[in-house]
């Protein structure tokens, strides 16, 4: 068997992507259109609005069509690369998601980056102090905290660390992102980092534990293995047996891991972003939900799939050049 | 080494950053103090569109108030229409021309005179332009024509008479700035170029999407400025969260609070609740069998429910008091007539001893009288034999319909129906509601000072044309004697006779009892006393500072004299303190991990 080359390998796995991009974007039509209700109605609950006002709204969304019709214009609109306007927001849906992006890659991709890098590094310890008291403590915490409700905890941290208890003052913003009226580089910069502890450390408690008990159960196999006593026979320092031959193998199924959980960074983190009144991507797919607001649906399905799809495109591509064997027949 | 000098380093920066002690007002840094003239308010709410021929929500609508001002006004004390942007006005003998005069001497916040023009171009957009019509089109669907003979004369021709013509809540917009959007209305989001052209009380000048939205207070207000330099709404998604923020001071106001929310913050010694009776109302709708304006039937809905006996009966059986005290936490005031008692001049109530009450040994008398019997499981049977069920439907956005359903079910299970409940989200509900599949159904709505739109909802002419199609009406009620009571009201311009005519309308419709309002819930909400010195309440004495008709509140709102308002806020030093000893204590560990492993490399 050949290996795989570099140009037939990578045309294959984008063309592959490029088709399961398609489907999701043709799927996602219908996939929304199951939900019930009239958005016309919904966004305009509460107003004095009359028959007319509902018929006009119908007609510019585009719901008074037949199906087939609906379905002609999105997909035309979406292979021009036009994900619409949005129902509620009377917004392009591209601007929409542009501007919750930054939000939700702040946020979940810092804590999915703390997650990763705790989660190993205590993943690693405890493997390394098998049975120990350490190791003990770390997994069972870890496992609590996996388990706890996210909602919950987020709640308690405001109650704490935000608001205070007792003498104790609150450390922390009770939610947000920044505070108004703040002004320059760095006193934005400085207030945004103050808002988003809290969120982060939510959503680092909640999630480290997968990684901590992937690698910990990934290194102690890596331990056992023949090249690991051969490198102690040699004399090689256990430090360097550790974090030099034992590491870097123990590593692959996690950086695995962190690839695919990357590519549902963009997708946010629905229950942290409404409990610190974070203006992600999650909340605003929520908020899409309970319309219908479905161009926003749509585009936010599309994008979300395409995150996806890109990022396992990338760990494909990059799984060959971290791990030689995969390269080899 | 040399990271752990930086970490230091970056440390004592952010210590200094943030250092007590410093005057906001020198500082070049974030502006940690609280300043005594910013006034910032929780909001739970979402904005669609700060365009205001298009936003539907609550908020946007309620900061279109406060940028924009209206034809007329609301009265603080009592809901009365007062002069805003026109200063006077008159309606001819026929009813049919009303002249406005519009306040002299009046600016927009870009120093362009107002006039009436501005009124005209905008009602003449809306009228012509269906896009600009989203969101107040309403109000001008009776208007023939609009014209500004001079600047200080407005002149509206309506195709009928109509009584309304004091509450058109329709923010006039600058002509000079929105006549190059007009044609691309729908497009336009009135959201990128700050500070946004008004003539309010405040000018819109930042908006930051999810997140806050900053007005100023406009000096040159006609009224006289508000007392706040700034207002700041800020959103939140969870309520929990806002509470927070309040009992820490990070927002000064917060509303729609729940009774557990307000009752909790009886013993924050610097929150000052407020509890005020609502503008709101909350039925239980009974399906008088569907059709379309046409009088096609359609639907499912139980044919027994077109017997009055029934209807009355299943209204008797029903306690509202329990309701009131389980679900609002006792919070609220048990319904009578449709309009709530918040609007005294136009609220209904049966005469003492008149109205329904809880009673149900009536409710079974009725039902017997009815043909519905008692079969030998204790469920009623139709006149047909069947046993007697009832389908409830609710929202699960709505938290009172889960709580109030089960104990409606009981009180119909008492006296022999069954009944089948169904709490559904709205999409699904409204699908329901549409083809007219349901028995029993929870509603709420929102009453303005005018109540001519919560009037118009429950007349024949807004059923759906065809079957099954979406419509703007509630639940199919057609009374034809309501019509014409409603058509009466409409072209009465004496507000005393109007009202009487209003009255009337309640009145038939509790007797009809289709649409039976169990209560009127409290508005519950709660302040900063050591930020917010004083406020207008709408209506007085005991209204509401949030969710008022007109811009009262926020306008009148005073701060309190705060002798410590330079002082920082220490919470957060000490927050950026313990950030920076676990940056610097990490580092040291992490130096001696890297040392440790270096010589084991050795």
């Amino acid at each position: 068997m050949r290996p795989p080359s570099g140009l037939g390998y990578l045309g294959r796995k984008v063309v592959s992507a490029l088709v399961g991009l398609c489907g999701v974007a043709l799927a996602g039509f219908f996939l929304f259109r199951i939900l019930p209700g009239d958005p016309a109605r919904t966004v305009t609950r509460g107003r004095p609005v009359d028959a007319q006002q509902l018929a006009q709204l119908r007609h510019r969304f585009g719901t008074d069509q037949p199906l087939v019709v609906q379905f002609g214009a999105y997909v035309t609109r979406t292979f021009r690369g036009d994900l619409g306007r949005s129902y509620q927001y009377s917004a392009p849906v591209s601007a929409l998601i542009v501007s919750h992006l930054a939000a939700t890659v702040y946020l979940v991709g810092t804590a999915t980056l703390i997650s990763a890098c705790l989660g190993s590094w205590l993943g690693a310890r405890a493997a390394w102090r098998r049975g120990s008291l350490g190791d003990r403590v770390h997994s069972s915490l870890a496992l609590t905290l996996w388990s706890v409700p996210t909602f919950w905890l987020g709640l308690m941290l405001i109650v704490v660390l935000a608001v205070g208890v007792g003498s104790v003052p609150g450390l922390f913003p009770t939610g947000g992102m920044r505070l108004p009226g703040v002004t320059g580089f760095v006193p934005v910069a400085l207030d945004m980092l103050h808002h988003l502890v809290l969120p982060c450390a939510t959503m680092v408690a909640v999630g480290y534990a997968q990684y901590l008990l992937i690698v910990r159960s990934c290194v102690l196999e890596e331990m056992s293995a023949d090249y690991v006593t051969t490198a102690r026979a040699k004399g090689i320092p256990e430090a360097t047996v550790r974090w030099r031959h034992v590491l870097p193998n123990a590593l692959l199924p996690a950086a695995t891991l962190i690839l695919v959980n990357f590519g549902g960074v963009v997708s946010g983190a629905v229950v942290v972003e409404s409990v610190f009144s974070w203006p992600g991507l999650g909340s605003l797919f929520y908020e899409a939900l309970t319309v219908p607001d479905l161009p926003l649906l749509h585009g936010l399905f599309v994008f979300f799939a395409a995150s996806v799809i890109l990022l396992n495109l990338v760990a494909d591509l990059l799984y060959p050049m971290l791990d030689p064997r995969v390269r080899r027949p | 080494m040399l990271a752990l000098r930086h970490l230091a380093a970056a440390a004592t920066l952010l210590i200094a950053q943030f250092a007590p002690g410093r005057d906001a007002s020198e500082a070049s840094g974030p502006v940690i103090a609280r300043q005594s003239d910013v006034l910032t308010v929780a909001t739970t709410g979402t904005i669609d569109s700060l365009n205001p021929f298009l936003a539907q929500r609550v908020l946007p609508t309620e900061i279109h108030r406060l940028v924009y001002d209206f034809l007329t006004n609301y009265d603080a004390a009592d809901y009365h229409p007062v002069p805003a942007l026109a200063t006077s006005w008159s309606a001819s003998a026929d009813k049919l021309v009303w002249t406005f005069t519009i306040r002299p001497g009046m600016t927009w916040s870009d120093g362009v005179k107002v006039t009436a023009a501005d009124v005209a171009w905008t009602y003449n957009l809306i009228m012509t332009n269906a896009d600009a019509a989203t969101a107040n089109g309403s109000f001008v669907a009776n208007f023939k024509s609009v014209s500004a003979p001079n600047d200080s004369t407005l002149v509206i021709r309506l195709a009928r008479p109509q009584a309304t013509m004091l509450a058109l809540d329709i923010p006039v917009v600058p002509r000079h700035v929105w006549r190059s959007h007009a044609a691309k209305i729908a497009e336009f989001g009135n959201d990128t170029s700050f500070p946004v052209v008004g003539n309010g009380p405040f000018i819109l000048t930042d908006y930051k999407q999810g997140q806050y939205v900053e007005l100023s207070a406009n000096e040159n207000y006609w009224r006289g400025p508000p007392r706040f330099s700034r207002l700041y709404f800020r959103q939140y998604k969870d309520a929990d969260a806002a509470v927070q923020a309040l009992r820490k001071g990070e927002v000064d106001f917060v509303s729609r609070l729940t009774a557990a929310q307000f009752d909790a913050l009886q013993h924050d010694r610097h929150v000052v609740r407020n509890r005020s009776a609502g503008k709101s109302f909350y039925t239980l709708q009974i399906n008088p069998g569907a059709s379309a304006t046409s009088g096609q039937r359609f639907g499912d809905g139980n044919p027994a429910l077109r017997d009055i006996r029934v209807r009355q009966a299943i209204r008797y059986a029903i306690d509202p008091q329990t309701l009131v005290d389980k679900t609002l936490g006792g919070y609220g005031q048990v319904g009578e007539g449709y309009l709530p008692p918040i609007f005294a001049a136009d609220h209904w109530n049966p005469a003492p001893g008149q109205g329904y009450r809880y009673d149900p040994v009536k409710a079974e008398q009725l039902l017997d009288a009815a043909g519905y019997r008692r079969g030998p499981d204790g469920t009623r049977r139709t006149p047909g034999g069947q046993p007697f069920s009832l389908r409830l439907n609710g929202l699960t956005q709505r938290a009172a319909d889960a709580l109030n359903a089960p104990y409606v079910a009981a009180w119909l299970k008492a006296i022999g129906i069954n009944v089948i409940t169904s709490i559904v989200d709205e999409g699904r509900l409204a699908d329901v509601e549409a083809v007219g599949n349901f028995d029993l159904m929870f509603d709420a709505w929102l009453t303005n000072p005018d109540p001519d739109y919560v009037l118009a909802i429950q007349t024949c002419a807004v059923r759906p044309v065809t079957p099954g199609a979406a419509f703007p009406g509630d639940a199919f009620v057609c009374d034809p004697v309501y019509d014409r009571l409603y058509a009466q009201q409409l072209v009465e311009y004496n507000p005393t006779v109007r009202s009487q005519v209003i009255q009337r309308m309640q009145q038939r419709m509790y007797a009809d009892a289709y649409v039976n309002v169990l209560y009127y819930p409290n508005v519950l909400e709660a302040y900063r006393g050591d930020v917010i010195g004083s406020m207008l309440k709408q209506p007085q004495p005991n209204g509401m500072y949030s969710g008022q008709d007109g811009y009262w509140s926020w306008w009148s709102a005073a701060p309190v004299a705060r002798p410590d308002e330079a002082a920082s806020n220490p919470a957060i030093a000490v927050g950026v303190v313990a950030g920076a000893v676990f940056l610097v204590t990490f580092a040291v560990v992490a130096v001696r991990r890297r040392r440790t492993s270096a010589e084991d490399r050795e």
